[in-house]
């Protein structure tokens, strides 16, 4: 069992710190989680820690491919509310 | 687990971060108000001192990415676009190569003397890079000051560390002491291994930074507190923050406004959160100055910029051309000393002057202003060095000063669309001028070297009368000579008429 990150890491290094089996590493387009050395912080902590501090909403996924950081559950902006102003960006 | 607030177990190591803080700010004349040690300190920083900062440079290094908190004013999908500016990706440099390009900057700008370290996360929640940097520089360029930015939650946990390196200036954001409040600006933190939401969260994060606070300032570390205003929100809180923070030794409270474009994808920005009107910002900034000197000229810059205050040079020291330099840093020091102590010199020169002007001036009956007189905003382009040596269409920013019969204050600086930039190829000239004029609102005159005849009539039209006059001149006397001539014409007399009586 293991999580992955996908391509909206923004390579913070925040969960390459934090992660106790140095099981991130730096890849060419952003960070990336070993599956081999992933533990999901079993034994060490509660909450995986890369997914406890990720800032980044859909980054990270656990090993069924769910984001465990849903859209606006880190920044608190309504998803709907994102898009209307996104929207409203690009038509511009 | 048990939270252990105020004990740090386990803290440190793991902070992630949030936007640091930048690390300018300034203002002259209450630097009086400092004490001789903290003034000898800040004297040729230019961050701190409003004189100081036309004439030194500072850097910054971004070798900290890593955050532990989120601020709604922050997008890591972009920088941080409070106190860094947005829009423009840092290089993240390895300690390794900060040190290389602090070097070769310090070699090819001596007036350099400062150099800070202040995101694009927390660098206190990078402690690994951070500290690298840190004694790598203070092995191979002691001449260089370090400062550094923080959020504070890691800020307990990292005091020894800096206080060994020698560090002399922190900066901590602090936007609220009230937690109620803080859960409106801080949606979470990562703490003791997990992510921490609402007052909770912000509890912690207040309690991490009075003690940084205050742990410092037992160190003999001076410390800066910086606040973003974000109206509705904490404009009123934040007098309580300067005078605790102030009580608890900070030197210097820095109110700097929110940015909030929608652009940028922060909370704020996307939910509409407004920035505060430069009127509401100077009024704030007004009520938390008290005998403190405050920070007007702070440019909020960002975490990798270069240069003197409100320029950046970061793009003729990128790693590809820095690893073309062949530096001799031991032999950089010597020009470097001799060329502080040239601008030392003439800082104090500038000085004497000043003394020996207001000794003069005090008995000169002629030149008392009455203490009803009105006082006058005035722009001022300057490219450095105290005077009033720029074209006005060249300035991307303008200095605000104000004349009163108290003297000449300096209030802020303010951005322009520059609507030439040496030559006309510039197609929409007109529009981004009237952008300039926009920024001067407020203002009754704007001092220059020079100006084009058609920006001149346009400014005319704005009720902003041009100045070339007092071209090359410094600052602060030619704001006042053009206040005593403006008395002396009667200018001021539509709102003032008792200034009719004044000679100058
Ligand atoms: S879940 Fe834990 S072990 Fe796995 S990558 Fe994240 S931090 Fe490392
Ligand atoms: S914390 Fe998230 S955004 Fe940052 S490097 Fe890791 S996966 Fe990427």
């Amino acid at each position: 069992m293991a999580l992955s990150i996908v391509d909206s890491c923004v390579n913070c290094w925040a969960c390459y710190d934090v992660c106790p089996s140095n099981a991130i590493y730096q890849s060419s387009a952003h960070f990336k989680i070993n599956p081999k050395k992933c533990t999901e912080c079993e034994g060490d902590y509660a909450h995986p820690q890369c997914a406890s501090i990720c800032p980044i909403e859909e980054t990270i996924l656990d090993a069924a491919g769910e984001a465990i950081n849903p859209l606006g559950s880190l920044t608190g902006i309504p998803p709907e509310k994102m898009k209307e102003a996104m929207d409203e960006i690009q038509a511009r | 687990m048990q939270l252990n607030v105020l004990g740090q177990e386990n803290g440190g190591e793991a902070a992630a971060s949030s936007c640091a803080s930048g690390s300018c700010g300034s203002d002259n004349d209450q630097m009086a108000a400092l004490p001789e040690a903290i003034r000898e300190k800040v004297k040729n920083h230019p961050c701190y001192s409003e004189e100081a900062h036309h004439y030194f440079a500072r850097m910054h290094v971004a070798v900290a990415p890593a955050c532990n908190i989120q601020c709604h004013y922050c997008n890591r999908k972009y920088d941080c676009s409070n106190e860094s500016r947005p829009g423009v990706v840092s290089e993240l440099l390895t300690p390794e190569e900060a040190v290389m390009k602090t070097k070769a900057v310090a070699a090819n700008i001596p007036q350099m003397t400062v150099l800070g370290i202040a995101g694009p996360g927390d660098p206190l929640a990078n402690p690994g890079r951070t500290f690298d940097t840190f004694r790598m520089l203070s092995e191979q360029a002691p001449d260089i000051k370090l400062c550094v930015s923080t959020n504070g939650l890691a800020l307990p946990d990292a005091v020894e560390e800096l206080a060994k390196h020698n560090i002399d200036h922190v900066t901590i954001t602090i936007n609220c002491v009230d937690p109620a409040v803080g859960a409106k600006i801080y949606p979470w933190i990562y703490w003791n291994n997990k992510r921490i939401y609402g007052e909770k969260a912000a509890k912690i994060l207040i309690q991490q930074q009075q003690k940084g606070l205050e742990m410092l300032v037992e160190k003999g570390i001076l410390v800066k507190v910086n606040s973003v205003m974000i109206p509705g929100v904490n404009d009123e809180h934040l007098k309580e923050v300067s005078r605790i923070v102030k009580e608890k030794g900070a030197f210097l409270h820095n109110v700097m406004p929110l940015i909030s474009e929608a652009e940028h994808g922060t909370f704020y920005g996307i939910m509409g959160q407004r920035g505060p009107e430069p009127e509401e910002l100077q009024d704030l900034q007004d009520a938390c100055a008290g005998d403190m000197n405050m920070m007007r000229h702070c440019r909020q810059c960002r975490a990798d910029a270069v240069g003197l205050l409100g320029e950046d040079r970061g793009e003729e020291f990128t790693l590809d051309k820095i690893a073309a330099m062949d530096i001799d840093y031991d032999s950089a020091m010597k020009t470097r000393a001799v060329v502080h102590a040239g601008i030392m010199e003439e800082l104090e020169e500038k000085e004497e002057k000043r003394k020996r002007l207001a000794a003069v001036n005090v008995p000169a009956s002629a030149d008392i202003i009455p203490e009803d007189t009105r006082p006058v905003l005035m722009a001022v382009a300057t490219s450095g060095g105290g005077l009033i040596n720029q074209h006005f269409g060249h300035a991307e920013e303008f200095l605000i000063y104000e004349a009163s019969p108290k003297g000449v204050r300096f209030i802020s600086h303010r951005k322009v669309d520059q609507y030439c930039i040496g030559g006309d190829t510039c197609g929409e000239k007109e529009s981004a001028l009237a952008g300039s004029i926009r920024a001067l609102k407020g203002c009754e005159s704007v001092l220059c070297s020079k100006i084009g005849y058609e920006p001149w009539s346009l400014l005319e039209e704005a009720g902003i009368v041009p100045n070339g006059e007092h071209a090359m001149e410094p600052i602060e006397e030619a704001v006042m000579a053009l206040y005593k001539e403006m008395i002396a014409s009667g200018a001021l007399a539509e709102k003032a008429p008792e200034a009719e009586s004044i000679s100058a």
